[in-house]
């Protein structure tokens, strides 16, 4: 897992993941990259990031793609991503496309409703919390 | 004590509290009228990992992660 301050390089990490897996045998290697599109007049969104139940949610997803014999790798930003730049990458490796085209689904579906990272809209250089497009955790509401 | 902290949105200061179950560090949260609006949409985590059940006990020098709604990508 990669953490960056700012927009992320998506060619050097794409590139370089590639170059990691060149000699590993698989036959699918599946990308995937969120941009942060212009609407609603945003400058850039801005993130933060609580990194160490992150980082155990991306060990039970690495656990996960190993039991199918596959991996997983993702790079996600911190702080302001203007639009037209990449937020999130990430990326499933595996023996056999069916796999792979399985987990990058399931995978990028968890990490959008169960990865603690928040999001903000920058207006007008204001940071506005993405309220409407957030998504309660598993087991929210335990102490209400 | 235990520590309790507010991530992201809720913009809320660390606070120390003296609660012996998650139950009754409910109660002594919904007393803040501020958190009480979060608290519904909030999921919790102790010493960085996610719980589910009010009745975990909690000791001395516990940390408790109060987790709003999110939005990666």
């Amino acid at each position: 897992m990669e953490l960056y301050h700012g927009p992320l390089d998506v060619k050097e990490i794409f590139g370089r993941w590639l170059d990691e897996e060149a000699d590993s045998n698989y036959g699918a290697y599946i990308p995937f990259v969120g941009t942060i599109r212009a609407e609603d007049d945003i400058e850039a969104l801005s993130f933060d990031i609580y990194e160490p139940i992150l980082q155990s949610w991306f060990e039970e997803w690495q656990e996960r793609a190993a039991r199918e014999g596959a991996i997983v790798k993702m790079a996600h930003a911190i702080g302001d991503v203007p639009v037209h730049s990449s937020s999130y990458i990430s990326a499933v490796f595996s023996p056999r496309r069916r796999v792979a085209l399985e987990l990058i689904d399931a995978f990028v579906e968890d990490f959008k409703a169960n990865a603690p990272i928040w999001k903000y809209d920058i207006i007008d250089g204001e940071r506005v919390y993405a309220d409407d497009r957030s998504t309660p955790m598993n087991g929210a509401g335990l102490l209400a | 004590m235990i520590k309790v902290e507010f991530l992201g949105p809720i913009g809320k200061e660390s606070i120390e509290v003296e609660a012996n179950t998650l139950k009754e560090l409910s109660d002594f949260l919904k007393r803040d009228e501020a958190l009480a609006s979060w608290l519904p949409k909030c999921a919790v985590a102790l010493n960085d990992t996610m719980v589910s059940d009010l009745k975990t006990p909690l000791k001395a020098g516990d940390r408790i992660t109060i987790l709003p709604p999110v939005c990666g990508g």
